[in-house]
């Protein structure tokens, strides 16, 4: 299968008083299309700044330093004033007005908090017509009435709701309408980033069946950024395993559960209560993330690592290829 | 005897309105946060609470601790009604019952030097003088982790991480020697890497000082953990209590069913196998006639809405309110 998207050495840093921190710090990510990618890791690993600048909306004063994000386009992007012509394109290397045509169109994010992702001054068809209308100012009202009712009808919306506004919804409603809103373009690339953390688990886990749902019918291409392991373990193809803006191992869900390699992904998955064995010994990481001001050299892991050598001390490992497809950074493995 | 004992308490907020609907209406309006439970818990166990958000857990636990005055009922602590008591003799009783809210940082005030936040509660109660209370605090300090005490005393939150801020927390809860704590989602706001962390100092504290907990948590994978017996809270009412591995391995209420297919499980291999309970909680200010959840379950019949079932007694200190198991 082809690759979708393609990220190379990506840098992202934050320019503090204190100081410069790198929040996403060279990492490099392929993504194959029809797939689901989970990327996992604590709070400050770098995971949402990383699908955001998928979407080039890194907050301030975060900024990409370096690298590509190559997406691949399988028909021309129209907009106001040009096309996008398919084939592969450098999302960084877009003006303004070609992202904007991106944004929604091929590529949707969902943001972490309903609750202040939709306007509460407007109701929710005024919020489908904005989106709509931004990238067809032709389109007619009853075609994005119909569009709006097919995409809430599937997520178990009755459509009369369409004209209520946001605070006449349930967090999950809440939930389920930024879903629809982020595919109400048929986008190719869907970014997720913790999409049911502020919901309970019975609606937790009908958003997740919907999302896998929708995933089939509109054939997308997912990332699921969160911390919970257990809702990637079913949902997810592969897992990326994030710290201190590196990423630590991706590994294919069912071998990285089954034998993590990088020691931090083990230490996370032995942290993980699982109901169904009580009797395991939940384990906790010693110590805390290295402040991003002030990096430490080697990798990052070092001092909270239980085979720490001295090489990790001075060398940061490269992410490389082991067991056939999975992919490691850490000195313990020296690849094929 | 049980050290808590909780006799059909309720706790009714009342609903304000606008001018022209309380001209239009004389009939007040009230949010049944929680709407009749009683239950026991032991001396020296660990009772989870657990349910849907709105389900009713916090204000329990709130009640529990008096930081709330039920509507109606009984709270039997140690053989004395306290769901009434006020003024001095409910302040004494304060040090016997702590309580440690969901959120570290927002329960710790930012200016407030930590060591001071943790004998505060002995000024309050006003129990030793400065220097002793310096020592007990100290102590504190050492036995939740975060030593140095010296080093520790003079800091502020944000100097501190989430988990040392829990640990904070606990400590505020414990410097008055308590026999009773409920804590309110201890782990709900820390990374998964520390969760176990604050799960063993709970554990530890309860070993060193003889304590009893009320654990409320939305998370049932970790009250697995570390819960005895599990209450399942829904829209006010208790809908099945239970050993821990009884409730998760054979859970009879199709709402406790509901709520344990739908924990997400870190094992790819493990396939969810039936489905969750389809809609969402509905509001308190009218719930549902007869059984709460009829409108959601999916083995309802003609008796549920009509009835409302009581929580029954099956033996083996299983309890459920459910009209499939009446008779």
């Amino acid at each position: 299968m082809a690759n979708l998207l393609e990220i190379q050495n990506l840098t992202v840093e934050y320019k503090t008083r204190r100081g410069t921190a790198r929040g996403v710090d060279n990492v490099n990510l392929n993504l194959e299309e029809n797939k689901t990618l989970g990327l996992a890791g604590e709070s400050g690993c770098g995971k949402s700044t990383l699908g955001r600048s998928i979407m080039r909306l890194v907050p301030y004063p975060g900024e990409v330093v370096g690298g590509k994000i190559l997406m691949h386009l399988h028909h021309d992007v129209p907009y106001p004033k040009g096309v996008i012509s398919k084939g592969i394109v450098n999302i960084l290397d877009l003006n303004e007005d070609e992202i904007r045509a991106l944004r929604g169109k091929e590529i949707a994010y969902i943001f972490q908090d309903p609750m202040t992702s939709l306007n509460p001054m407007i109701k929710v068809d005024k919020h489908f017509q904005e989106i709509m209308k931004a990238h067809d100012p032709e389109i007619e009202e009853e075609e994005i009435r119909g569009r709006a009712y097919e995409i809430l009808d599937g997520l178990g919306i009755s459509p009369e709701r369409i004209s209520d506004y946001p605070h006449q919804f349930s967090g999950g409603m809440r939930q389920r309408v930024m879903i629809g809103l982020g595919l109400a373009l048929r986008p190719k690339l869907l970014i997720a980033d913790e999409p049911t953390t502020s919901l309970d688990v019975i609606v937790e886990a009908q958003i997740l069946e919907e999302i896998a749902e929708l995933k089939e019918l509109f054939n997308l291409t997912m990332i699921l950024i969160t911390h919970n392991l257990g809702v990637l373990a079913q949902t997810a193809d592969d897992i990326a395993i994030m710290y201190t803006g590196r990423i630590m191992e991706q590994s294919p869900t069912e071998l990285l559960f089954e034998d993590p390699l990088h020691p931090y992904a083990k230490a996370l998955l032995e942290s993980v209560p699982d109901v169904q064995h009580p009797e395991k010994k939940l384990s906790w990481i010693p110590g805390a993330p290295p402040d991003l001001i002030h990096p430490i050299p080697g990798c990052m892991y070092n001092p909270r690592c239980p085979h720490a050598m001295d090489i990790c001390k001075t060398t940061i490992p490269d992410l490389i290829t082991v067991d056939g497809g999975r992919l490691v950074a850490c000195h313990l493995f020296r690849g094929d | 005897m049980a050290l808590v004992e909780v006799r059909n308490v309720k706790k009714y907020f009342s609903v304000t309105k606008g001018i022209v609907e309380s001209l239009m209406t004389r009939e007040a309006t009230y949010v049944r946060a929680v709407d009749g439970i009683s239950f026991e818990i032991e001396k020296g166990e660990v009772l989870g609470l657990a349910g849907e958000s709105g389900s009713g857990k916090t204000t329990t636990g709130r009640l529990c601790v008096r930081l709330l005055r039920p509507t109606e009922g009984e709270i039997i602590y140690n053989g004395k009604d306290i769901a009434t008591m006020k003024g001095k003799e409910l302040r004494r009783m304060r040090r016997r019952i702590q309580f440690t809210f969901q959120d570290p940082t927002s329960s710790l005030n930012p200016r407030l030097k930590i060591g001071d936040a943790i004998s505060d509660a002995l000024k309050l109660q006003g129990i030793g003088s400065a220097d002793e209370r310096r020592g007990r605090t100290d102590e504190i300090l050492e036995r939740v982790g975060l030593s140095p005490a010296s080093s520790f005393y003079n800091r502020l939150p944000h100097q501190l991480s989430g988990g040392q801020k829990q640990r904070v927390v606990f400590g505020r809860a414990i410097i008055l020697n308590p026999e009773f704590v409920v804590t309110d989602e201890p782990v709900a706001m820390v990374d998964v890497s520390i969760k176990a962390q604050i799960l063993d100092l709970m554990m530890d504290l309860k070993r060193e000082l003889d304590l009893t907990y009320l654990f409320i948590s939305h998370d049932l994978a970790t009250s697995r953990h570390v819960c005895d017996r599990i209450a399942i809270m829904y829209l006010g009412k208790i809908v099945e209590v239970a050993d821990r591995d009884r409730i998760y391995e054979d859970p009879l209420h199709p709402y406790a069913v509901g709520l344990m297919n739908a924990i997400p499980i870190p094992d790819p291999k493990a396939k969810k196998a039936e489905a969750v309970p389809r809609g969402e909680i509905p509001s308190p200010i009218n719930p549902p006639s007869g059984c709460r959840f009829h409108p959601r379950c999916p083995m309802a019949f003609e008796k549920c809405p009509n009835e409302e079932p009581e929580l029954r007694d099956l033996g083996n200190g299983r309890q459920v309110a459910c009209h499939l198991y009446d008779n």
